[in-house]
């Protein structure tokens, strides 16, 4: 992979790959004199620097790449973006079910500070959404960004830097959680140094995406770009503001919010509600966009209800993060701003819905004998129910009811698992053969296995939550006949209990689905196909004029 | 600049557009949309001209039906205290024993007790009320402080060695090996006395010399609030050392700590968090579930 | 509409300054005026800051990820309010940087459970939930009691946070790593602590042991002051009448 670097974009990785060497040098020596855990990520700092630095070196000297490369895309960070997705989903899972057994036995531990429930929580939560989901989503945007522009990645390093450095920041952020760094703002809890880093690559992630888009040989810019494009530039507002803060001292890990109670609420969830808005939504139905009507040989059903859909979108959502604070000690009038807003939210999220079930119209019978369109079709329907469950639990008397309680979980669930964990497998299904040039997936019957695997996890997650959660949210609020509360707290931490596990039970299927994709993606990896290549996706570009 | 072309399984004209492949048709947005868009809307301008909404630089909108959240509890809580005055002000009004005599009441003591005390007492008490290691059974009819009605409900209001009340009932039980007011050996032989008064096995045999002398260091140290015969002390929060039932319980161990390290067990104030009637509820439901007359 | 779009999509920078202008607008309109709006956050003039202790506390709380399990926010609903005692008011957590409202309650809501139970319990719940609680799904904690509080730099906390705008002062800065031992170590100086911190300030072995400074003392300590730094909530009425 170094073979496909120019000298001076060695040269430069190695110049990059020594300023993060001493950065790990200086946050290691800085906590020298007081024991503080971030000198551990000093240290995780160096060696990933110089894991990197071994890797590059190895290649160092070979020649460079010839120029005939121009003519092509450049799919090497896509590819190792997969496996890094496919790795992280397996691990921020099994952290995930592990949690979900905690609940139900929960002296599943150690007996170790690292393995409680509060400390592996986060390590789900970033494992699966920025592990998972955010490599599948750098990794599909620089494959879909290409395509769709007709124009290669304008080099070969901003790309590995975004990707690594990426990763980088995931596992400061998961060791943090073990060994207790954390700023507790739910999504955004790593420190204040691994949030700064994540700009350096953000900012660099979004300029690469513009230098392609720039490059584009296709004059409109096509929806599935809208959407990563808004998910690149809103995360990076959300980032920087919700994690505005005042470290202790540069020596050390911790650090205070510029902002306090209300308004630091309102600005945590308004970050809380676009992560998920801008992260698991908008991101996600770009990669829908692109590998749906690839898969299915569709047109897109309609460019307008695109148009109306986005832009709903992108402006309905950010009003709406204050139904996470319904009744709380937020001023009433935001309540009811979030409330409002949450509900025309709706419809420009069915809107992105239908337009991708619509589009596959014509191509039904495909998704009956194709597991992988399946995947993205059963997304477009678990996203189109997650919106509405969401909608519908924003109106302030029913989140009276849902709020605090499983349910929110099991919604959160349709979403993460039903949408954001389907669609990307399918996606992955439908690129790992495009990207190695081969005919298919290794075993089509495992992908078979998955899906059902997969829906029968989300299900049995889903139902059983909601089953806890009203149960719950009920217990909490009923009144006997004297007008007095019926039962006590416990009383509902007992009643929890079958629930919790059943959603385990779920979990591990769904987790088991994960791990036979990553099996059959190994597979299909290692596995040449006899024959000829597989062309559906890679030919080379064909020159055009730019377009701006 | 594609050419849009009409695709055939739609109908629908394509936009002209073509991105490695995929195409858009120009479909027009589906009525449906414009509807629950413009639905959706309106439902948001009524709601905003009702309900406090917009922020105005220093202030906002209140909305026609000026509704504030906080007003609107308060007067929940305000409405459901009158409704359920009738009840309460009876259990507020009658003695422990009337209120046991009135099977409607009871309903209400048992309904309500169970959530007051899973809510606040059981952290400690147990869910039964039936205690733990260092936090007293309340259903046995064994009482530290006294069983009368009035000595129970005076316990849970002020509690007991609670910080946060200044008239808390104050209790302790000395660190006499810790502190150093008895040597070791001391200490152990009181242990064998004080293990001795109910486990008679302790007396005989090679113990017999060490309970003797315990009794000695007993009639010395303790008896001032355990009382001569061992019967403990309700005025002092003392317990009887001669009954079966143990706080901190009964083994050579842990009688051992209670006299060499002390006790000093802490019973929070419930004046202030529960209110009189609640309190009384409590009460009743204690001595209801104790079955003590 | 579709024309204009159809413009718009064909020039990257004008697409994205579209998107920065038209996402921007929710938050601005919700989050700035929370800072302009007095009503916002009631104003008590008695309210208290954290001691050094119950500061370490918190962030030990912080650490665990106890805000995973539990709120700490009363929500204006009758069955909470009954539950758990008066509904939330702003000021509470007006020097809460974070807050930790929290979004989860697996365990019961703790912005009042300050003096709901003893030390002693909280200790003995901590290090095993099961042992007082046998229903309970909460994790152990049992190193708390035997892991020492670091305090040398808790002057360098009161110092970020006063930068963020809470009032400690320099005595307070000073002296801050004193004041948590001093705070756990009711035999010895306390003079200071209560001069800095007013005589209501707490200060007991929490963990049950007067020798040490240890985390579980500094748990305790936070847990114990949660709902009474500020006492508007009791006063419900005096809270609203503040403000313009
Ligand atoms: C933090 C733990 C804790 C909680 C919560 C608690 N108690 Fe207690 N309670 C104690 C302890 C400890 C004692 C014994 C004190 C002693 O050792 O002298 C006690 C003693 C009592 C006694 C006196 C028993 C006797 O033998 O005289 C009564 C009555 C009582 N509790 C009732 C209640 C009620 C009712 C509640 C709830 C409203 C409650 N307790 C909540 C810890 C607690
Ligand atoms: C100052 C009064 C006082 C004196 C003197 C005293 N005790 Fe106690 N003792 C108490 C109190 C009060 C308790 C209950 C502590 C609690 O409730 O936490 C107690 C508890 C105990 C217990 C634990 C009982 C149980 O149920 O677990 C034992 C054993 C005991 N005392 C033995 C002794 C012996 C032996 C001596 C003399 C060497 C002694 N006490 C002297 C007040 C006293
Ligand atoms: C897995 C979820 C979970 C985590 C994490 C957790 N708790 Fe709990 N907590 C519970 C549950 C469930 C209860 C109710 C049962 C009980 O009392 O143990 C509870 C009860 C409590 C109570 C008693 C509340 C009351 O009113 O009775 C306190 C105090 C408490 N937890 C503090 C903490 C602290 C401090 C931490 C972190 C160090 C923590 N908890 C972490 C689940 C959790
Ligand atoms: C094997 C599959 C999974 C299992 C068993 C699982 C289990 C859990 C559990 C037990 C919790 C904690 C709930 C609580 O605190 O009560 C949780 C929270 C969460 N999970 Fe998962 N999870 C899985 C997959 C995923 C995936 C794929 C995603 C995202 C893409 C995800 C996103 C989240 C989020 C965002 C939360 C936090 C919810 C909140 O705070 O409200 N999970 N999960
Ligand atoms: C129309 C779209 C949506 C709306 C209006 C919406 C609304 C809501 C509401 C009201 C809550 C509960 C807040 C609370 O009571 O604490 C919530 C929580 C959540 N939703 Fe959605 N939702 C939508 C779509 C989605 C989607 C597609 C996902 C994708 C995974 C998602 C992920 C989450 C997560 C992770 C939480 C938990 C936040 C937390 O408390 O940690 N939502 N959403
Ligand atoms: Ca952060
Ligand atoms: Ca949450
Ligand atoms: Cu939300």
């Amino acid at each position: 992979m170094v073979s496909a670097l120019t000298t001076s974009e060695r040269t430069g990785a190695l110049a990059i790959l020594f300023a993060l060497l001493g950065a790990g040098v200086v946050m290691a020596a800085s906590t020298a004199t007081r024991s503080d855990p971030m000198g551990f990520h000093g240290y995780l700092v160096m060696l990933y620097a110089l894991g990197v630095m071994v890797a590059l070196l190895r290649g160092y000297f070979d020649a460079e790449p010839p120029s005939s490369r121009l003519e092509h895309y450049y799919d090497d960070p896509t590819k190792a973006g997969i496996i890094l997705a496919m790795g992280w989903a397996v691990v921020g899972m099994f952290v995930g079910d592990w949690v979900a057994w905690l609940l139900a036995y929960p002296d599943l531990t150690f007996n170790s500070a690292w393995a409680s429930f509060g400390r592996l929580r986060p390590v789900h939560t970033t494992g699966v959404i920025f592990g998972f989901g955010g490599n599948a989503l750098i990794a599909t945007s620089f494959h879909v960004m290409q395509r769709t522009s007709r124009a290669r990645l304008p080099d070969q390093l901003s790309p590995w830097f975004v990707l690594l450095g990426y990763n980088l920041f995931c596992l400061i952020a998961v060791s943090g959680y073990l060994l207790g760094i954390t700023q507790s703002k739910e999504y955004a809890e790593p420190e204040w140094y691994a949030d700064v880093w994540l700009v350096v690559v953000w900012v660099t992630y979004l300029v690469l995406y513009l230098r392609t888009l720039a490059r584009r040989k296709e004059p409109h810019i096509y929806v599935a770009n809208w959407y990563y494009l808004a998910f690149i530039l809103v995360v990076a507002i959300l980032h920087i503001v919700n994690n505005l803060a005042v470290p202790a001292s540069f020596a050390g890990a911790k650090s205070y919010s510029l902002f306090s109670g209300v308004q630091d609420a309102m600005t945590q969830w308004w970050y809380g509600h676009n992560a998920v808005a801008f992260f698991l939504t908008a991101g996600f139905l770009g990669m829908l966009y692109y590998f749906l009507p690839k898969r299915a040989e569709r047109p897109i059903y309609s460019y307008r209800m695109s148009i109306v859909g986005f832009w709903g979108i992108t402006f309905f959502y950010m009003w709406a993060g204050s139904h996470h604070l319904h009744y709380t000690a937020l001023p009433q009038w935001v309540q009811t701003l979030g409330m409002t807003f949450s509900l025309m939210l709706l419809i420009p999220s069915w809107i992105a819905a239908a337009n991708a079930l619509l589009t596959l119209n014509g191509a039904w019978d495909r998704v009956r004998s194709d597991a992988t369109l399946r995947f993205m079709m059963m997304a477009a329907v678990f996203y189109g129910l997650s919106t509405f469950e969401g909608s519908f639990m924003a109106i302030r008397s029913v989140n009276s009811l849902s709020h605090y309680t499983d349910w929110t979980i099991g919604h959160v669930h349709a979403g993460a698992l039903g949408w954001v964990a389907l669609i990307t497998f399918g996606s992955i299904y439908a690129l790992v053969p495009w990207l190695w040039k081969r005919d298919a997936m290794h075993s089509p019957a495992l992908v078979e296995w998955h899906f059902w695997l997969a829906m029968a996890g989300t299900l049995i997650y889903v139902f059983s939550m909601w089953n806890s959660g009203i149960i719950q949210g009920l217990m909490w609020r009923t009144y006997n006949d004297g007008g007095t509360l019926s039962y006590s707290f416990l009383d509902t931490v007992e009643a929890m209990h079958p629930y919790y596990i059943a959603r385990a039970i779920g979990g591990l299927l769904f987790l088991i689905g994960a791990v036979i994709a990553c099996w059959n993606i190994w597979k299909t990896i290692v596995t040449p196909s006899p024959g000829a290549v597989s062309v559906a996706d890679g030919q080379p570009l064909p020159s055009l004029l730019p377009a701006e | 600049m594609g050419v849009s072309e009409r695709d055939p399984h739609s109908g629908h004209q394509t936009t002209g557009h073509e991105w490695n492949g995929i195409k858009e048709l120009n479909t027009p947005v589906p009525w449906p949309v414009w509807f629950f868009l413009i639905a959706t809307g309106l439902f948001a301008v009524v709601y905003w001209v009702l309900m406090p909404a917009w922020p105005l630089g220093r202030t906002y909108t209140q909305g026609l039906l000026g509704t504030d959240q906080r007003a609107i509890v308060t007067r929940q809580v305000t409405r459901a205290n009158e409704d359920r005055a009738s009840g309460t002000s009876r259990i507020a009004a009658l003695d422990v024993k009337q209120i046991r005599a009135d099977p409607t009441l009871m309903k209400a003591v048992r309904d309500d007790g169970h959530r007051l005390f899973g809510d606040n007492c059981a952290a400690c008490h147990g869910s039964d009320a039936g205690g733990n290691k260092g936090f007293p059974n309340l259903i046995d009819g064994d009482w530290l402080w006294g069983g009368s009605p009035n000595q129970i409900a005076e316990t849970i209001a002020v509690g007991i060695n609670s910080p946060a009340a200044t008239n808390s009932r104050a209790s302790q039980m000395l660190a006499f090996g810790r502190d150093g007011i008895l040597d070791n050996d001391a200490v152990i032989a009181v242990t064998d006395y004080v293990r001795s008064l109910t486990d008679p096995g302790v007396a005989r045999g090679a113990g017999a010399k060490s309970v003797a002398a315990g009794r000695a260091v007993f009639a010395a140290n303790c008896v001032a609030c355990h009382g001569p015969d061992a019967r403990g002390n309700q005025s002092l929060g003392a317990p009887d050392l001669a009954d079966r039932t143990w706080l901190y319980g009964g083994d050579a161990q842990s009688v051992y700590t209670s006299i060499h390290d002390g006790r000093r067990g802490e019973m929070p104030a419930w004046g202030e968090r529960l209110s009189a009637v609640d309190r009384k509820l409590l009460l009743v439901w204690l001595l209801d579930k104790g079955s003590a007359p | 509409m579709f024309q204009t779009h159809y413009r718009l999509e064909r020039k990257s920078l004008r697409l994205v300054l579209a998107i920065i202008v038209v996402a921007s607008i929710g938050g601005l309109i919700e989050i700035a005026p929370l800072f302009t709006i007095d009503e916002t956050v009631e104003t008590d003039p008695q309210m208290r800051v954290y001691a050094p202790l119950e500061l370490a506390g918190r962030n030990i709380y912080i650490r665990e990820g106890c805000y995973a399990c539990h709120s700490q926010m009363i929500r204006t609903l009758q069955d909470e309010v009954e539950r758990y005692g008066p509904y939330s008011l702003a000021v509470e957590s007006k020097y809460d940087h974070p807050m930790l409202w929290g979004s989860k309650r697996t365990g019961p809501d703790l912005a009042r459970i300050g003096d709901k139970y003893s030390d002693q319990w909280h200790v003995m719940h901590l290090a095993n939930p099961r042992g007082v609680v046998p229903q309970s799904i909460m994790p152990r904690y049992p190193w708390l009691t035997t892991t020492q509080l670091s305090v040398e730099h808790l002057g360098d906390d009161l110092r970020a946070m006063r930068t963020v705008g809470v009032p400690y002062t320099d005595a307070m800065i000073a002296n801050a790593s004193a004041d948590a031992v001093a705070q756990a170590s009711p035999d010895g100086d306390t003079a200071g602590l209560l001069k800095r911190y007013g005589e209501a300030t707490q200060v007991r072995a929490f963990d049950g042991q007067q020798q040490t400074v240890t985390e579980m003392d500094a748990l305790v300590a936070y847990l114990q002051i949660l709902g009474k730094l500020s006492d508007a909530a009791k006063a419900p009425q005096n809270a609203k009448a503040s403000g313009r």
